[in-house]
């Protein structure tokens, strides 16, 4: 096998053109287009979309350097928002298009946005091919477990039994959890964050940003519309801190308050349980290593939500790096010129043309 | 030289015919290689199963290669071979009923045992019982010829031996009609260069069917076709699917920008997607996708970047796009998918030869969604149709269908190779500034302020400060690109986007008429492949002095200007086409002409005589 040393970059916006230093530094403003947002009042997405305007400044791209592309639902609204290119595509296709995309222009930074039905139902291909593939794009997959645009059917993230339009007995669907679907489809970075927890969620937007890959972050939101409180019991402070698991690079996986507080321990068969704090024999202790190749533990991580949102480990289960696809690609090519002496030039062309076998006439 | 008589032919048609294993495929190749470098015009017709390999010596598991060459121009890969190489009982009953009474048949007499005459349900041996009396046979015992003449190679096994007889049969016919093989002994020096062992069986099998010839009572004469007078200049021998990659890679060269190809591969198209992957010197990026909409998704976002986006499929791939191309067309960016027609529906005959994917291009998509549909009428033809498509795409920022098929695809025929400097220059003006100002007199961006020729929106790639913009498949409103859901609107952009495929009609010559007496009553119109039997059939009726007119469409949306005057210049219109009459459907519709069809869809071209008596028929019932 021929395998190029690409001597690549480390970070997702390295080859991105960077404001100059002296240049007066962006705002939230900046980021934000003349159309009218128009997504339901008290909808997540409204949050998300200002945490994204207020983050995107710290990356201090060009912002002609961006481009934002969406599939088809509520969340896919997104690129309209935002003043940096976009493009607002068809169902489940944006991971598809931003890898055409991202694949020709190294020197832009690609994000998706996307939602549950279109990344996981309609696009399901595409999302597990990309991160496969590991594209340099971001993918931000606002999860709120529903189908809103088309008013309320279930989505391949509602839970089991849910009662929709189109599911009036109970969804007999057995849902996906994302963050095991993108691990198990060698996602180089899963994360989740929450609407709600707009600190968390530029944290995890800037660490996304920040990965050469394909970064997948799962965002849970909130649809008032028609699946209302669907995660309140995760938003709700006094619920929460029994129910949250931050997942921290290096720290014991816990939960729960100080008093009350279960550790994360492989029993003798393997499995994770938890166990009282004060239990927990040190040896046993799962220690959360984002950085890990093996995606093993980050899998078992994503299985210990337990039914109707027991709970939820928030935060980065796997960050690695590996050799992205768009850097790959564009290597082929470059040592392909490289070896011929530069591109190709109408010598070149007509060289080609001809071929091998040619004969001549008069 | 060979010591026997030589006879000259004007022309001649060979057909190699064996099991899918037995390299059938090669030999054709390499024997229409040594006849272009002879210069002889010809053309090409390989013919194989689906299967990769169906059940040894069964009558599915038969692979053909027709080549038809000649000292004059050669319009098709021939009606009906003249000679025909059977490597098995299998080829010999799938084939003997093209053959003509008195052509000949060289048949491999080793593999007509009773266990492979059975699996064909022979229930004699044909050889031997007469049944080909009418026919001039020569019974070769070419497989263990082969082995006995490869004895010295004590390293191989006789399976091995055995492989190298379609290089035994390849000298031998190259004996026959006097064709060079030092093209195919440098082809082997390349193909087995790292076994050397090999390599020198191989060469040693060719010579020996080339020293068999001259030497056995057997075949007493041989045969010379001199080289065809054709215009100045160098040539090679060139098949569609290369012809149409290597269309894109200059005309992407010519535009001065990177080509991404998006594809999954199928048949007949997959040898487009192999021959721009080894291309990359060439600044082509080839993306093999996970599906065809992710094929057609990867080259419109590479379209949007400022690349040249293309897809290559067949028909079912291009109901798959679809939904894609639409977006394209409501983006209006470039987009060139290239569709190499098969049998359909559904999967088909995935490696015969149809045209009927032309009303799946023109309309299969949702709404009104208008795109330029071109079709190239020979293998050499791709080059040129691709260059245009490309033309057509990134001037009108436009998806282009370009419909191919199985017949061009595979079949070749001598190219005179054009210089980069002869292709049109296509060089793309991008964006780069704001084109409009705000109500405030601040410099802005509309995205979709038209080009007041070609009504084509800016091209404005990521990456130009100033331009940020977004575009998605949700009505726009005119001029500014911004949605919008008013009716009007949606009215003017509707008939903008068809108003804007429409004018590319006045950058397009208008179609020709060959009609030598002027005087023709007939006019015989095709699209696409039918070419070469058209043409075929037209020279032949001409030939017994009646008069036909014949024009050729390679514009197939928008049509050219005077098409219709065309079309009403004549008393009748035949339309051959190989579907139940889709272009015959748009030209009544369109132009109100009462146009005749003449139809087949049997996963081959036409042949010259089926045509020619049409077009009879059509000149009888007018008189």
């Amino acid at each position: 096998m021929n395998v190029i040393d690409l001597g690549m970059p480390t970070s997702g916006i390295a080859s991105v053109p960077h404001l100059p230093q002296d240049a007066p530094a962006q705002t939230k403003r900046d980021f934000t287009s003349d159309q009218e947002v128009r997504w339901c009042p008290g909808c997540g997405d409204y949050i998300i979309l200002a945490a994204v305007q207020s983050f995107l400044p710290e990356l201090g791209l060009r912002k002609e350097n961006i481009v934002f592309v969406s599939g088809i639902g509520c969340s896919s609204r997104f690129p309209y928002y935002l003043d940096t290119y976009g493009m607002h595509s068809i169902h489940g296709r944006a991971p598809a298009i931003a890898t055409g995309l991202a694949a020709s222009r190294e020197d832009l930074s690609v994000w998706v946005v996307t939602g549950d039905g279109d990344a996981l139902s309609i696009g399901g291909n595409h999302l597990i091919h990309a991160l496969r593939r590991n594209v340099n794009l971001t993918i931000l997959l606002f999860n709120n477990r529903i189908y809103g645009l088309t008013k309320g059917q279930y989505s391949p993230t509602s839970e089991e039994g849910k009662i929709t339009k189109s599911s009036p007995l109970g969804s007999v669907d057995h849902p996906f959890n994302p963050v095991s679907l993108a691990l198990g489809a060698e996602g180089t970075f899963v994360a989740r964050t929450m609407d709600s927890d707009r600190k968390h969620l530029i944290e995890i937007l800037r660490a996304a940003a920040a990965h050469r890959g394909t970064a997948l972050v799962e965002i849970y939101q909130n649809c008032p519309i028609f699946n209302d409180g669907a995660f309140d019991l995760i938003k709700d402070r006094e619920q929460q801190e029994a129910r949250l698991v931050h997942l921290e690079p290096g720290q014991p996986v816990r939960v729960g308050a100080e008093d009350d507080r279960q550790t994360l321990v492989r029993d003798d068969t393997g499995d994770l349980v938890w166990v009282p704090e004060a239990r927990a024999r040190p040896d046993r202790v799962v220690i959360h290593d984002p950085y890990a190749d093996d995606p093993a533990q980050a899998f078992a991580l994503s299985r210990i939500e337990g039914p109707s949102l027991t709970h939820v480990p928030m935060g980065i289960f796997r960050s690695v790096e590996h050799t992205t696809y768009d850097d790959g690609v564009r290597a082929q090519v470059r040592a392909a010129q490289d070896a011929a002496g530069g591109p190709a030039t109408d010598a070149d062309l007509d060289a080609l043309l001809l071929g091998r076998d040619t004969w001549t006439v008069g | 030289m060979s010591s026997k008589t030589v006879k000259q032919l004007d022309r001649v048609v060979i057909r190699f015919a064996g099991d899918s294993g037995d390299g059938m495929q090669l030999t054709g190749d390499r024997f229409t290689s040594e006849t272009a470098t002879l210069g002889n015009d010809l053309s090409t017709l390989p013919n194989f199963p689906a299967e990769i390999r169906a059940p040894q010596g069964t009558l599915p598991g038969v692979s053909s290669f027709q080549l038809h060459f000649a000292d004059h121009d050669v319009m098709t890969p021939g009606d009906a071979p003249d000679v025909l190489v059977a490597m098995n009982p299998a080829a010999l009953k799938a084939n003997l009923r093209d053959l003509p009474r008195g052509a000949v048949v060289i048949v491999d007499t080793d593999e007509f045992t009773k266990r492979n005459l059975a699996k064909v349900g022979y229930d004699s041996n044909p050889l031997e019982d007469g049944s080909l009396d009418s026919w001039h046979l020569h019974d070769v015992p070419l497989t263990s010829i082969t082995v006995e003449a490869l004895s010295e190679f004590t390293g191989l096994t006789r399976k091995e031996k055995e492989r190298a007889k379609n290089m035994f049969a390849l000298g031998l016919l190259s004996w026959l009609y006097n064709r060079p093989t030092d093209g195919t002994e440098a082809f082997l020096e390349r193909k087995f260069g790292a076994k050397p062992e090999i390599l020198a069986a191989n060469l040693a099998a060719l010579r020996a069917g080339w020293n068999y010839g001259e030497t056995t009572e057997g075949f007493a004469v041989s045969y010379e076709v001199a080289p065809a007078a054709m215009p100045k200049g160098t040539y090679r021998n060139v098949t569609g699917n290369t012809a149409l990659a290597y269309g894109m890679v200059a005309a992407a060269h010519r535009a001065g920008l990177p080509l991404v190809l998006g594809s999954y591969p199928i048949t007949p198209a997959s040898d487009i997607l192999h021959t721009l992957s080894g291309l990359k010197r060439f600044g082509v990026t080839t993306i093999q996708a996970e599906d065809e909409i992710a094929g057609v998704g990867i080259a419109l976002g590479a379209s949007f970047g400022g690349a040249i986006g293309l897809t290559t499929t067949s028909g079912p791939g291009l109901a798959l796009k679809a939904e894609t191309i639409g977006l394209a067309v409501s983006l209006e960016l470039p987009l060139v998918v290239v569709d190499v027609q098969r049998g359909g529906p559904s999967t088909g005959l995935p490696t015969k030869t149809e045209q009927s994917d032309l009303l799946q291009a023109m309309f299969g998509r949702n709404g009104e969604s208008p795109v330029a549909v071109l079709a190239p009428r020979s293998p050499v033809d791709c080059f040129a149709t691709a260059v245009e498509a490309v033309r057509i795409a990134t001037t009108y920022r436009t998806p282009v269908i370009v419909l191919s098929d199985g017949y061009l695809a595979n079949g070749s025929e001598p190219w005179q190779v054009p210089t980069t400097g002869e292709l049109p220059d296509l060089t793309v003006e991008f964006a780069t500034a704001p084109n409009a100002t705000d109500e405030k007199g601040n410099p802005v961006f509309h995205a979709f302020q038209r080009d007041e020729a070609t009504l084509a929106r800016p091209w404005a790639v990521p990456g130009t400060p100033g331009l940020e913009h977004r575009i998605g498949g949700i009505e726009k409103a005119d001029v500014t690109g911004n949605i919008s859901y008013d009716p009007d609107n949606h009215d003017r952009m509707v008939r903008l986007r068809a108003a804007k495929i429409a004018g590319i009609a006045d950058t397009i010559a208008p179609l020709a008429v060959d009609d030598p007496s002027g005087q023709a009553e007939v006019l015989v119109l095709g699209w696409g492949s039918t070419y070469g039997p058209i043409a075929a059939a037209v020279r032949a009726v001409r030939n017994t002095g009646a008069r036909v007119a014949t024009a050729h469409l390679r514009h197939l949306n928008p049509f050219p200007a005077n098409t219709g005057e065309v079309l009403r210049s004549y008393r009748r219109v035949i339309v051959p086409e190989m579907n139940t009459g889709q272009l015959a459907m748009l030209l009544r519709a369109r132009f109100l002409v009462d146009v005749r069809s003449h139809t087949a869809v049997r996963g081959l071209p036409f042949t010259t005589v089926e045509l020619a008596d049409v077009l009879v028929r059509a000149l009888e019932d007018l008189s």
